[in-house]
Formats: structure tokens, sequence, C-alpha cells
């Protein structure tokens, strides 16, 4: 009996550790495909825009076109370089969300079901703070 | 700098100053995202919510990129980090809430001394806690125990002091949230001094959470409008750069000599900070 259930244990931690390693990687992928894609806009930004005065100096906030998920997405299909991007930054703001959503499945494989709700209450957070309405 | 940048000019020095952050936050292992608020709006003259904006996407990805590395070595305890994680996200929106009603004098100024602590605590050397004491209650409760990989073989540990860890956590999102930084320092002090986890535990653990803190405020920051993306763009490609070629070269680095000459100059970046925070001139 006590064998069997450290043999079980053993059996959790090398799963867990090959979850945390894929998705070590994940995350990788989902910075540097951020990084791609802000650079891409980056570089047509500067193109477009290289010798126009810039001033950060006064904060005006950015237009409703660079606040919301569903607009930031419509900026980067319509190729504006600022819009890009935004896009490029809401993919690297997702890669921790993602990283808490696989890990809700990965609690619920183990049976869990204390730290799945733990988890799921870390990820509507996450969910509520990209889609508020208000910004607060 | 009083002299008015064009747009490439400006990005480039951004960009290279990013860098050189990124490295040395990196190499030190102090984060690249506590020098990026002094140097955008102390050197650049970058309005502070700005800064902010900047500084958060910054710490996201310094965070999410180096949790490879970090997950491979198998010693992060998720169970204790997504608990703490509550905390440190309903603190993270707190503090994003409060950074929207706050004169940006006293968030300077409460930067610059958050600042000056980060300083000071990396020249902490920290104790791993002995060996061999009882369970908490309420960790058994939650089951935040844990074992890691030592020379000796796995060696397990026990969570202690609950409550006071999740309470500074959630001072630990706050101040991520009112300052757009990854507050290293804070969760360190919540996790290794308070409930007496392995430090190498508490800071693969805390590199996740970083991660996750910063992306709750960082959703605040954008709806808002404090996420500028011609600025952003040269300070999250700077710091990853710099942090990835920081991870390169750190076996070779004389990290102790680097660790005081950063340590200074981030001192020197806190004073300045309150003391213009006080002349009401950030």
């Amino acid at each position: 009996m006590t064998e069997a259930g450290g043999g079980a244990a053993v059996a959790g931690e090398v799963d867990d550790k090959r979850v945390e390693v894929f998705l070590g990687k994940m995350l990788r992928c989902g910075v540097l495909l951020a990084a791609l894609v802000v650079s891409l806009g980056g570089v047509w930004f500067l193109v477009a825009s290289h010798d126009v005065p810039q001033n950060y100096r006064t904060f005006h906030g950015e237009p409703a076109d660079l606040r919301a998920v569903p607009q930031i997405v419509h900026q980067a299909i319509s190729l504006q370089p600022l819009g890009l991007i935004q896009f490029g930054l809401l993919l690297l703001i997702a890669t921790p969300v993602a990283r808490v959503a696989f890990s809700v499945l990965g609690f619920a494989l183990e049976r869990d079901w204390m730290y799945v709700v733990v988890t799921l209450l870390v990820l509507a957070l996450l969910v509520y703070t990209l889609t508020s309405r208000s910004g607060m | 700098m009083h002299t008015q940048l064009n747009t490439l000019e400006f990005t480039l020095v951004v960009a290279l100053g990013s860098f050189v952050a990124g490295m040395l936050g990196s190499l030190t292992g102090l984060g690249g995202g506590v020098v990026i608020v002094p140097l955008l709006t102390l050197v650049f003259g970058v309005d502070i919510r700005y800064a902010i904006g900047a500084s958060l996407v910054s710490v996201i990805a310094t965070s999410s990129g180096a949790a490879a590395a970090y997950l491979r070595e198998g010693y992060s305890n998720m169970r204790v980090g997504m608990f703490l994680e509550i905390a440190t996200t309903v603190g993270a929106v707190s503090g994003a809430f409060l950074a929207g009603y706050l004169h940006t004098s006293i968030i300077a100024i409460v930067f610059g001394v958050v600042l000056l602590y980060s300083a000071y605590a990396s020249t902490q050397t920290l104790a791993d806690p002995p060996a061999g004491m009882a369970p908490d209650r309420i960790a058994t409760m939650l089951r935040l125990d844990g074992s890691y990989p030592t020379a000796d073989g796995m060696k397990s540990y026990h969570v202690r002091h609950v409550p006071l860890g999740f309470g500074l956590m959630y001072v630990a999102g706050v101040l991520s949230g009112l300052l757009g930084i990854g507050s290293g320092a804070v969760k360190v002090l919540a996790m290794d001094q308070a409930m007496k986890i392995p430090f190498k535990v508490s800071t693969t653990t805390s590199n996740f959470m970083i991660g996750v803190t910063a992306a709750a405020s960082a959703g605040i920051y954008l709806r808002r409008g404090y996420i500028d993306p011609g600025l952003a763009m040269p300070v999250m490609l700077g710091v990853l750069g710099g942090a990835l070629v920081g991870a390169k070269i750190l076996p070779g680095a004389k990290v102790r000599t680097l660790r005081i000459v950063f340590g200074v100059v981030i001192a020197a970046l806190a004073i300045e900070m309150i003391f213009q925070g006080v002349r009401g001139k950030l």
C-alpha cells in the first residue's frame, strides 16, 4: 500500500515536470512570436514616421483603437503599423494567461479540484482585466 | 535630454538604454524592469504613466522568456505560486486602480522608496531555513508543502506563516500594479523570510508569478490607454534582447562587482526619483 502510494507520487512528479517543460517551451515560443510581430510593426512604423518629432512628455492616452482587444485585432488585420505593435504586445500579455489556463488543465488531470478552483479564479481575474469595459 | 529627437533617433536611444538595463538586470538577478521607469522618466522625460505601461510589458517579456530555463530545473512549486497569485493579481488590480487616482509625484516618491528597498535587499544574502520544522496547519490544508532536488537527493520542506505571506503578496501585487515593476524583492521577502520556502524554490516560483501579476496590471493599463506602442516597442525589444544576452554571458561574468555597481546606480536613481517627486517635476 505504502509502495503503491510512493510510486504514484513519483509518477505524478515526473508528469508535473514534463508538463512544466512543455509549458516553458510554449512560453518561450509565445514571447518570440510576440517579439517578431512587434519588430515587424516597429520597422514599418519607423519607415512611415521616422522624422516626426516624438513627444511622450505630456500624457494624452492612447486612442480607442489601441486600447481594447477587438479594436487592436482589427487594426492589426488592416495592417496598421501601430496596431500591429499593439497586437504583438497583446500576444505577450497573453503568454502568462495561457500558462495559467494550462495549469487549470494540469490540476484537473491530477484531480486536484481545490487547485482547479484556485487557478480558475486567477484566470477569471486576468480575463476580466483585459476585457472590462471601463479600464477601471 | 531636452533636445527634441525625431522618432527614429528616440526609438534607437531608448532601445539601447533598455538593452543595457535588461542585460544588467539579468546578470545581477535584479530584473531590468526596476530601472526602466527611472530611465524613461528622468533621462528621456517620458510621462510616468507611459513609462509604467512600457515597463510592465518588458517585465512580462523577461518573465515568460526566462520561464523555459527555470522550469527545466524543476524547482518551482505550482501550488504555492497559484495560491499566492490570487493575492498578487487582486493586488495588481488595486494598484493599477490607485495609479489612475494618485498624483504622478506621489507615484514617483513611492517608486523611489521601493527602488531603495530593492537596492538594499539585493545586498542581503539569504540563508535557507533550517530543516526539520513541524508542518503548519494551514499549509497542510492547502497542500503547499513540497520537495526539491539537492545534491543529496530530494529534500522536502514545510511552508510556514501562510496568512502573512499572502498579505505580503497582496502588497507586492499593489506595488507591481502601481509602479509597473515585477516586485521581485517583496515576493522574495514574502516567500523566503515569511513563508520559509527554500531560496531556489522561491526564486523560480517568483519568476512565474511576476509574469502573471504584470499581465493583470498590463490588461488594465492597456484598457486605460497607458501602453503606447511606439514607446513600448523599443523598451520591450531592448530589455528582452539584453536579458537574453545577459543570460548567455552570465557563467563567465564578474557578477559581484556588477551587482555593487548596479546597486549604486539603482540607489542614485531612487534618490533622484524621490527628489523630483517632492519637487513635483514628475
